[in-house]
């Protein structure tokens, strides 16, 4: 009973808390964007420990933050193990390939009208599709160890990343195009100092969507086969062993893969498209 | 002492196909521009003023007729470098300094890293823009962004100066300080300059030769070369010579509108 | 339209690479069944036959090569073989048959569709919540936008059994997924699209004395709707994917997700593979419907897509 007290009593607590802060005359500032979201996210933490202690909660259903923490401490180096099979060998082998053959096949299409414009709703098209259906398909074709995974990953990334580079290398107006043609400016250094880097901004779009991508699609594939070791492997054996701890620590590390995937492109689209109206 | 026409167009016409049938812009436009000469061409909307320039650029092919630019076609010449050219917007790349949206033509025509920066150097001084080169066209006023513009298409020496409405988008105070630019280096640097205006003080203060259009079909009505000297301070604008030769203009752009 | 005609070119292209592929794909495995048939085949062990790849051994057997097209068991099944699968078992079945795909069809679609309803309403909900409040917007935000890079899709199976297990079957623990999935998208569309009204058309209402409410209505929501569509067509496909997900490797027996996975288990490739074109069918449908309804509401008001 003390507990969901406590639980609602920080919530409410949490909430002034950031009340407070948002109406504050520096809510503004750098350190309280970070401050306040963090608040709120710690909030949550407490108040879900809380709950789930108050209300006796089965830990099959939900377990507490700190069982969860724990977990992961003492699982350190099978974590570990994990993360580097499915998001280093699996995820990320298969980003940068399907990134790759994107925009190679990209700048191939781009050389003729015809085909880009074809390109461009079929790309579309497959990309709102739910590929990561071909997983069971990939397993078979190329074993289950993280070969397979690199492969659904690099057919889930290729579409969005493929739209988003022939979008960009089109978005130029026909005054920059002329320009180029004033210089005598043939295809190649049109494309190499106009088309590709005013597509940045683009590309980066699709890259940054790409990143979620390819964890889902790692993590899923294995759930299809994988050697005795992934976060998708360990996630559906632990499940099965009801050891939700292990599956939440997993989700954890996922989840915290995921953010930093995605916020290291989000540098790397700082520096390269600093010029465009929306990072100024 | 004849000399070849820098800019030869005889009997040109361009048609373009339209949904809504044939637009004439250009029929039968006989022009002789010659090595030094101020052009200016005047006209409302649709008279084939940007689409006469654009021929000379090698950026559209008339349909009919013969041009030569310095003797070559004009693909040849545009392929050659023969000029440079200014489009009404700025048009600068917002991922290059102001230094490196200079470079740009050079970088394509294989100019050395040494002779660039010379280069990029003398342009921003010829339109008094030293100092920018590092700054990215965001951090600049309109006016400058246009200066940088034409830095950018004077960068390698070609002998001609091609400029659609260059000054079309900034206020008027900003337009007259950068017209005096123009004609000073004009004076300075000696190219042959085609200029696309609205503005029919513009036209006068700045060309030796006038030529007012019309539309439907986009022909010359009256081409005039103009008496003024070639040295003009601003207030030359409020002198009886100049007013009459604007009267002139005026006659022929409403001589063209009559055939409507 | 005038996409039409390269769209169709380059889904021939695909569809004739698909058939070429077919040949070395299954080029073995035609081996082994046709020399137990007791054809000739080159080399003739399969020990041997395991080195040579493909395309070599279909340039030298080139009397199985029509059979590779029609193996019952492929490992690439080839265009027409899926067409013909997918026509029966959506025409040629009665619908309420497990073997229908258009049965299969429905278990996946209905929760799909509860789902992205659920998430849109709560969704557009949040978003509101986040225009008008300071600090929801600066609590709740970062949040929506960091959730949207977790791959919670990958607990999708475990939220099925964890409802199961409570009692909370069918259509409802698959919604929650398609909801959460959908929810997100249409949160951060909505924000974006409700604080778009620019500056001097929100000091115009101001003018006028119009409250929060009036300036919501009249401005704000109506000018955000092609944001809101664009964030629908995200949605509903993330809503089927989640759905479809869901289905996957948690012993369900129906829906597309089951159907794909049914068809890898028990050796029959052609299943899986029209249960999968029949989920991109239906994941295109979807989105098209919401394209015509985008068309016809923002003719009516005038306004261009996002």
């Amino acid at each position: 009973m003390m507990y969901v007290i406590a639980g609602f009593a920080i919530w409410v607590l949490g909430w002034l808390v950031n009340l407070y802060l948002a109406n504050s005359k520096w809510s503004d500032y750098r350190a309280m964007n970070l401050a306040i979201p963090l608040i709120f996210g710690l909030t949550v933490l407490l108040v879900w420990e809380c709950f789930v202690m108050g209300f006796e909660v089965n830990p099959v259903f939900l377990p507490r933050p700190s069982d969860i923490v724990l977990r992961m401490a003492i699982e350190m180096p099978r974590l570990w193990a994990d993360f580097v099979q499915t998001i280093i060998k699996g995820a990320f082998t298969g980003y940068i390939l399907g990134g790759l053959a994107a925009f190679g096949i990209a700048v191939l299409a781009d050389r003729s009208e015809f085909l880009t414009s074809g390109v461009l709703p079929v790309g579309s098209f497959m990309a709102a599709l739910p590929i990561v259906g071909i997983a069971p398909i990939f397993v078979k074709w190329f074993g289950s160890n993280w070969e397979s995974k690199a492969a659904v990953v690099a057919v889930m990334v290729f579409f969005p990343i493929l739209v988003n580079v022939v979008a960009g290398m089109r978005d130029t107006t026909s005054m920059q195009r002329d320009l180029m043609r004033t210089y005598g400016a043939g295809y190649w250094p049109t494309l190499l100092k106009l088309r590709l880097p005013a597509a940045m901004p683009f590309i980066f779009n699709g890259l940054k969507v790409a990143t979620t991508l390819s964890l889902i699609g790692a993590i899923v594939a294995e759930f299809f086969g994988s050697p005795t070791v992934g976060m998708g492997f360990r996630i559906s054996t632990s499940f099965g062993q009801l050891a939700l701890d292990m599956v939440w620590a997993e989700i954890v590390i996922a989840a915290i893969a995921g953010t930093a995937f995605y916020g290291i492109v989000t540098l790397l689209e700082k520096g390269v498209t600093f010029w465009h109206p929306s990072q100024r | 002492m004849t000399q070849e026409p820098t800019i030869d167009a005889k009997g040109l016409h361009l048609t373009f196909e339209t949904n809504d049938g044939p637009v004439h812009a250009l029929q039968d436009v006989n022009l002789e521009i010659n090595k030094g000469d101020f052009v200016s061409f005047i006209g409302p909307s649709g008279c084939g003023k940007t689409t006469f320039l654009r021929c000379i650029a090698g950026l559209e092919t008339p349909s009919s007729g013969h041009i030569s630019v310095n003797g070559l076609t004009p693909d040849e010449a545009r392929r050659a470098r023969a000029y440079g050219y200014v489009f009404q917007a700025a048009g600068l790349y917002p991922w290059r300094t102001i230094g490196g949206n200079i470079r740009l033509p050079l970088e394509i025509m294989g100019f050395s890293k040494f002779e660039m920066s010379e280069r990029v150097e003398r342009v921003l001084e010829l339109v008094d823009l030293t100092g920018f080169d590092k700054k990215f066209p965001w951090q600049l006023s309109g006016g400058m962004q246009q200066r940088a513009s034409i830095a950018r298409a004077l960068a390698f020496d070609a002998d001609i100066l091609l400029m659609d409405e260059p000054f079309g988008a900034l206020d008027e105070i900003v337009r007259d300080h950068l017209n005096e630019q123009l004609l000073q280096l004009w004076a300075r640097t000696e190219k042959t300059i085609g200029f696309v205006t609205h503005s029919i003080p513009e036209a006068v203060y700045l060309s030796t030769k006038i030529v007012v259009m019309s539309p439907r079909p986009g022909r010359i009505t009256d081409v005039i070369d103009s008496s003024l000297p070639k040295q003009r301070p601003l207030d030359i604008r409020d002198s009886p010579e100049f007013i009459s030769i604007a009267q002139r203009v005026r006659d022929g752009l409403r001589a063209g509108h009559a055939h409507v | 339209m005038k996409s039409i005609l390269p769209v169709f070119t380059i889904i021939a292209a695909v569809l004739f690479i698909w058939a070429l592929a077919v040949v070395p794909m299954n080029m073995h495995l035609t081996a082994d069944q046709a020399q137990r048939s007791g054809a000739i085949v080159t080399p003739d062990t399969p020990i041997a036959r395991k080195e040579t790849n493909g395309f070599v051994l279909a340039l030298k057997n080139p009397h199985l090569i029509p059979l590779t097209y029609v193996g019952k068991r492929p490992n690439l099944p080839s265009p027409h073989q899926v067409a013909v699968e997918m026509f029966d078992t959506i025409f040629g079945k009665k619908i309420t048959s497990k073997r229908s795909l258009v049965y299969h069809g429905w278990i996946t679609l209905a929760p799909t569709l509860l789902g992205f309803a659920i998430g849109t309403l709560l969704g557009v909900l949040l978003a509101v919540g986040i225009v008008f409040s300071r600090v929801m917007d600066k609590s709740v935000m970062p949040w929506a936008i960091v959730s949207q890079t977790i791959p919670i899709l990958a607990l999708a199976p475990m939220i099925i059994v964890v409802l199961g297990a409570a009692g909370i079957h069918g259509v409802l623990p698959k919604s929650v997924i398609a909801a959460y999935l959908s929810f997100f998208p249409v949160v951060v569309g909505m924000v974006k699209g409700l604080r778009g009204p620019d500056h001097m058309q929100l000091d115009l209402l101001r003018t006028y004395s119009t409250n929060n409410a009036q300036s919501f209505w009249k401005l704000r929501l109506p000018s955000s709707t092609p944001f809101l569509f664009a964030s629908f067509k995200i949605g509903i496909s993330a809503s089927l994917i989640g759905t479809i997900v869901a289905e996957l490797p948690t012993g369900a027996k129906a829906g597309f997700g089951a159907r794909m996975l049914v068809g890898d288990q028990y050796g029959q490739p052609i299943l899986s593979w029209a249960a999968l074109f029949a989920a991109a069918l239906t994941a295109a449908a979807l989105v098209g419907i919401i394209s015509f309804v985008e068309r016809g509401t923002l003719r009516k008001m005038g306004m261009k897509p996002a």
